[in-house]
């Protein structure tokens, strides 16, 4: 448990973050390892835990019927792969696959959400790292809805 | 401002094309593709990284390209350039020991002898690695001069990368960061996928004493100041370089003009104060 919460208080995500919610939070988190092409996770799927990269590289993936799938981003070291454990219906709605052999921090989205409602402070806290993290992909994925690279007619 | 360029090997005229003759024409992607170019005089064309020249394609006219060579080899002139019209499409179409025009060199240059001393950070989007390419060459040549060296790339998809074996060159150095992103994949790519403007939080510079150059599609730009200034760049240590439509590339037709500049004299290269405002109007 150590270990965790040393790992998670080193992250950026938790920077800053109060030592007892940490330890909140340390309570809903585990070690996982994904090797290459194992899924962390697939569209439609309950949405039940988000994941602090500590190594690897995983891609977020979409796959349009009957075609091959398109990888939309990569996430690696020090970035936060899912947000729909937060949000209902908490089903995930891409698919999450490890690139190369992967190790990430799991945290337990319903274990949170149920300790979140009962402490609001951390509710709070936590929401408004996720919403800097929402914030900045909404911003990446705006540029690449331009296809600023595109030919212009 | 940047820095004045002496423009000493242009004739006298600067309307008045000298001739080239075309060593190489090759395809680098789908749509972008390399003249290699000698001048028929045998004067080197002399340039600064970020320059530009104008290229005339004999009977259908003349389009702004910037220079991707290597300054300090000016008897070689580089241009990729992305077949987007007529003329651009007329050019591809030159072959090996073809002749064409070319003005120049004009505009602004990277402020690369400025920088020294400082973290150089290059972030490019598509076709905007062309431009950025001679001010990286002139960086690596005086490498000691220089604190972290990092470029930043971005293209639309894999086959859209240019200078993929420099790039796997540069990557290979221990003295430089090189990360290559892609707007959209499909399997098969092991790279980042993502909008360029990511990887500059992967980046390890010091913001105070960073230099920053950035070209390519001016919302890309404008995205990728925000994130430097986010890391702490300031505003006056970035550089970004603006297209617009040159025409006589002398500052005399005013085709080009963004407010009160002419990109083809006071640009394309600019500090990023002297744009700032203008590129938050829709209308200009």
């Amino acid at each position: 448990m150590d270990t965790l919460q040393r790992i998670l208080t080193s992250h950026p995500f938790f920077e800053g973050m109060w030592a007892d919610h940490l330890q909140i939070i340390t309570g809903c988190a585990t070690n996982v390892r994904f090797e290459e092409g194992d899924y962390i996770f697939r569209q439609g799927e309950e949405a039940n835990h988000f994941y602090l990269i500590r190594q690897g590289k995983v891609t977020k993936e979409i796959s349009p019927p009957q075609s091959e799938p398109l990888i939309v981003q990569t996430l690696e070291e020090g970035d936060i792969l899912g947000w729909s454990w937060l949000v209902p219906p908490y089903q995930w709605r891409y698919d999450a696959r490890a690139l190369t052999m992967t190790r990430a921090i799991a945290l337990d989205g319903a274990c949170l959400r149920n300790k979140c409602e009962h402490d609001r402070e951390l509710g709070y806290e936590l929401l408004k790292r996720f919403s800097l993290t929402v914030s900045r992909t909404l911003d990446a994925t705006i540029l690449q809805l331009m296809d600023v690279y595109a030919a212009i007619d | 401002m940047q820095p004045s360029i002496d423009v000493s090997s242009s004739p006298a005229d600067p309307m008045t094309p000298r001739m080239f003759r075309v060593l190489r024409n090759y395809n680098d992607t789908a749509d972008c593709y390399t003249l290699s170019l000698q001048a028929e005089d045998g004067d080197p064309l002399l340039f600064a990284p970020g320059q530009f020249t104008m290229l005339y394609a004999f009977g259908r006219g003349e389009v702004p390209i910037s220079i991707s060579g290597d300054p300090s080899d000016p008897g070689t002139l580089i241009h990729t350039i992305r077949e987007v019209g007529p003329v651009t499409q007329a050019l591809r179409e030159v072959k090996k020991g073809g002749l064409i025009g070319v003005r120049g060199p004009y505009g602004t240059a990277w402020p690369v002898k400025e920088a020294e001393g400082n973290d150089v950070v290059f972030v490019a989007g598509g076709i905007g690695l062309a431009p950025l390419r001679p001010a990286l060459y002139q960086v690596l040549h005086r490498r000691s001069r220089f604190g972290k060296v990092a470029l930043l790339y971005g293209a639309r998809t894999p086959n859209d990368i240019l200078y993929r074996d420099e790039l796997e060159k540069w990557r290979s150095r221990f003295d430089m960061q090189v990360e290559v992103t892609v707007d959209r994949s499909q399997a098969g790519w092991r790279g980042h996928v993502g909008v360029v403007t990511r990887l500059i939080s992967r980046t390890g510079f010091d913001p105070v004493n960073t230099i920053a150059m950035v070209c390519g599609p001016e919302v890309m730009m404008r995205f990728a100041v925000a994130e430097l200034t986010g890391r702490g760049v300031a505003q006056e240590q970035i550089h970004v370089s603006l297209e617009r439509n040159m025409k006589c590339a002398v500052g005399f037709c005013g085709h080009c003009q963004l407010g009160p500049a002419f990109i083809c004299k006071d640009g394309p290269v600019f500090v990023f104060p002297e744009v700032k405002r203008l590129l938050s109007i829709r209308e200009v």
